[in-house]
């Protein structure tokens, strides 16, 4: 952290390397006589030009490619590129192919969700530099932690081969899917998952949360039996209610001078996606045993405090244990592992809800099944403006706090959002300037 | 190691997925007890806390695309007394080294609307192209025990027990039936580096080389065979240009399918 001062008091906060988040990013702040004058979340993160070298590539390269954007949701970019490929070619993927694709999802959820909570946010709750030390005082509470995140990997390795970057998931369905007995050796680790879980949203319920409140307009998909995974219109809490092929009409990228990443804006405007805008919008698809879970805790939709979005992780974890038993129970074999799809020219596009939130897909495919175009619009760049606007707010009454523990606060409210800076260069320095 | 204290790790990140790094994390039942044996120095992913160099191991993802991360890892080595690479970014330039086959600031402008705020280099090379490398560890992504084998081989002072044959010895030892002869499948399995433990095959599909090229691989005799199966040269350039499209012999394969093909 760097500070500077001149005559006007110039005060300047800056974090060079944001920790505990997926990726590079800088946080910059500036103060001018103690006002607030600038909040920047810069991304430094290297661009990988995504976009553009999918260019050229046969569509069915898209799964395996896309993955790569990030090592932590590789299933997610796995689930919007093979749905948008689907819907270029008019097909869907139904029954147990469509029940084994939420599974996998499931597993990601529980990974990339338990990795959040136990290793990246709750050190910031209970004043810890990392999970590893927290372990050294709270042993069991870590290993439960690592347990939970175990299961998660265990359903992707079994349905994707392996967890990071499964190899299993194609355009039409998968290249093998599991016998039922291959599935059931889940049962017992879910079940025991499912303990877990409810473990972990009662022990991050006794955190001291920073009481903070915004009125944000939450983003999510919408199912009109589930909670959301792989369909559904895009809604907000204000009133919309799209389709995914009208995403771009309302959401707008922006980039921005100081960042690698783009912004995106609803109508410009910032919005909210990820879990706590998913719980908001979606809680009566939860299962009874999840809404009364979260009732337990005095956890009700209307959420507007992103310090308790680790309570909504938590839940979502409880949610996708439950799910996951669901589909291992009901498993009926597919009588094929992929339906048939002929490749034809046309424009595909789709959105599903990464552990993060929205990402959707757009993509053209030629007559000679290559992609002519395609587009990403990852929930961290969505995110990004809200982290920005959430921060400036909370400076506006923290500004009496030492450097250090004002350093610790902003980095905090970042780590609500769980950014994956990966995916948004598709993160964190903070630096803030006092004048 | 250092003959004092705990020896000091230092995990670094340069242009990737971070799933390398996150392999780490994910040995969940080892995690604490390698924690034990080393100190955590250096590892944003996981921790705020950044203990100065020098350190004892460092780990390295990713591949040098701009120029402080240029001057990065060289201040990286020089605090290093072992430096290993994980994954593909970091051992050939990974999946983005495409654009070493591009125009850049075209590829820019595809993504950017002012592409004259992005700084980028022209290409994305590995970190043994600049700076001398101890350990490369091939795959995308590695795979989690043999980042551990890595460490603790290190932790030793012994040659990492890493196999360098071909994905297809893996494949037979594990006792999976060849797809290439039962099915017709195209696979890479022949020229790509094992460690992956032939997972594809498992799961009734070709390998498609993630692990990047073993040693001295005969990619002209593979390719005859995937021609007979019904490749053209044009998907042969595709094929050997994914996330190892800047490892040496998948470059030269690539570009001789790409001159037959004009
Ligand atoms: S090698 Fe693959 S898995 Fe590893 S960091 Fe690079 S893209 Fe990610």
């Amino acid at each position: 952290m760097k500070k500077k001062k001149n005559k006007k008091k110039v005060r300047t906060i800056q974090v060079d390397y944001l920790a505990r988040v997926e990726g590079e990013a800088t946080l910059y702040i500036q103060l001018e006589d103690e006002k607030i004058r600038e909040v920047k979340l810069k991304i430094f993160e290297p661009p990988r030009f995504f976009e553009a070298f999918l260019r050229g590539r046969n569509f069915a390269e898209a799964p395996d490619i896309t993955a790569r954007i990030c090592g932590i949701c590789p299933v997610a970019y796995q689930m919007s590129s093979v749905h948008a490929m689907e819907n270029a070619f008019g097909v869907q993927v139904e029954g147990a192919l469509r029940d084994l694709r939420r599974l996998i999802y499931c597993g990601e959820w529980i990974e990339s969700h338990s990795l959040h909570i136990y290793m990246l946010h709750a050190p910031d709750f209970l004043g810890y530099p990392d999970a590893v030390r927290m372990a050294k005082d709270h042993p069991e509470i870590v290993k439960r932690g690592l347990g939970l995140k175990k299961v998660g990997n265990e359903i992707i390795s079994l349905l994707g081969g392996r967890e990071i970057h499964p190899i299993n998931v194609k355009v039409g369905g998968f290249y093998r899917t599991p016998t039922r007995k291959e599935l059931q050796v889940l049962l017992p680790s879910l079940e025991k998952a499912r303990e877990a879980a409810l473990e972990t949203l009662h022990w991050a319920a006794q955190f001291d949360f920073p009481d903070f409140e915004q009125d944000y307009e939450f983003v999510a998909l919408s199912h009109t039996e589930e909670y959301p995974f792989n369909e559904g219109r895009i809604i907000s809490n204000r009133g919309l209610d799209i389709s995914v092929e009208e995403f771009e009409d309302y959401f707008q990228e922006q980039q921005v001078e100081y960042s690698n990443a783009l912004h995106c804006l609803l109508r410009g405007k910032p919005y909210f996606v990820g879990p706590m805008a998913r719980f908001n919008l979606n809680f009566e698809k939860f299962s009874p045993v999840v809404q009364q879970a979260a009732n337990s805790i005095g956890l009700l939709p209307g959420l507007k405090n992103p310090f308790k979005s680790i309570l909504v992780r938590s839940l979502e974890v409880l949610h996708a244990c439950e799910e996951a038993l669901r589909i291992v129970q009901n498993y009926q074999e597919a009588s094929s592992a992929t339906i048939k799809i002929s490749a034809s020219a046309g424009k595909g596009y789709a959105c599903t809800e990464a552990p993060r939130g929205l990402l959707y897909h757009r993509y053209h495919i030629n007559s000679q099944e290559l992609i002519e175009e395609a587009k990403i619009v990852p929930p961290t760049s969505q995110n990004q403006k809200i982290i920005e606007d959430d921060l400036f707010k909370l400076l506006e009454h923290s500004l009496h706090l030492e450097e250090e523990k004002l350093q610790e606060y902003c980095e905090h409210a970042v780590r609500n959002y769980d950014p994956c800076i990966s995916c948004a260069t598709h993160f964190l320095k903070l630096q803030v300037e006092r004048k | 190691m250092s003959h004092s204290s705990t020896p000091k790790l230092a995990v670094w990140k340069f242009a990737s997925c971070d799933g390398c790094q996150l392999s780490l994390l994910d040995c969940e039942d080892e995690l604490l007890a390698i924690s034990e044996k080393l100190e955590i120095a250096h590892f944003l992913e996981a921790s705020r806390l950044q203990i100065a160099g020098p350190y004892d191991l460092s780990l390295v993802e990713g591949s040098i695309t701009t120029a402080q991360d240029l001057e990065k890892i060289q201040k990286i080595r020089q605090q290093s007394k072992y430096l290993v690479c994980i994954g593909a970014c970091a051992t050939s330039g990974g999946i983005q080294a495409l654009r070493n086959f591009q125009d850049v600031k075209e590829f820019s402008s595809a993504v950017y609307a002012k592409p004259h705020y992005i700084e980028t280099l022209k290409t994305s090379t590995s970190i043994a192209s600049h700076v001398l490398v101890d350990f490369e560890l091939q795959g995308c992504p590695i795979n989690k025990k043999q980042l551990i084998e890595v460490i603790l081989a290190f932790l030793q002072q012994r040659q990492p027990n890493i196999p360098s044959y071909s994905v297809c010895v893996e494949c037979k030892q594990a006792g999976k039936v060849c797809v290439m002869v039962a099915s017709g499948t195209p696979c890479l399995g022949p020229v790509t580096h094992a460690g992956c433990g032939a997972v594809c095959p498992a799961y009734h599909r070709g390998c498609y080389a993630c692990y990047g090229p073993m040693e001295s691989p005969n990619t002209q005799a593979l390719s005859r065979r995937w021609q007979d199966l019904g490749a053209s040269r044009k998907d042969l350039v595709r094929v050997f240009r994914t996330f190892n499209a800047y490892a040496n012999d998948f470059h030269k394969i690539s570009e001789f399918h790409e001159k037959k093909e004009k």
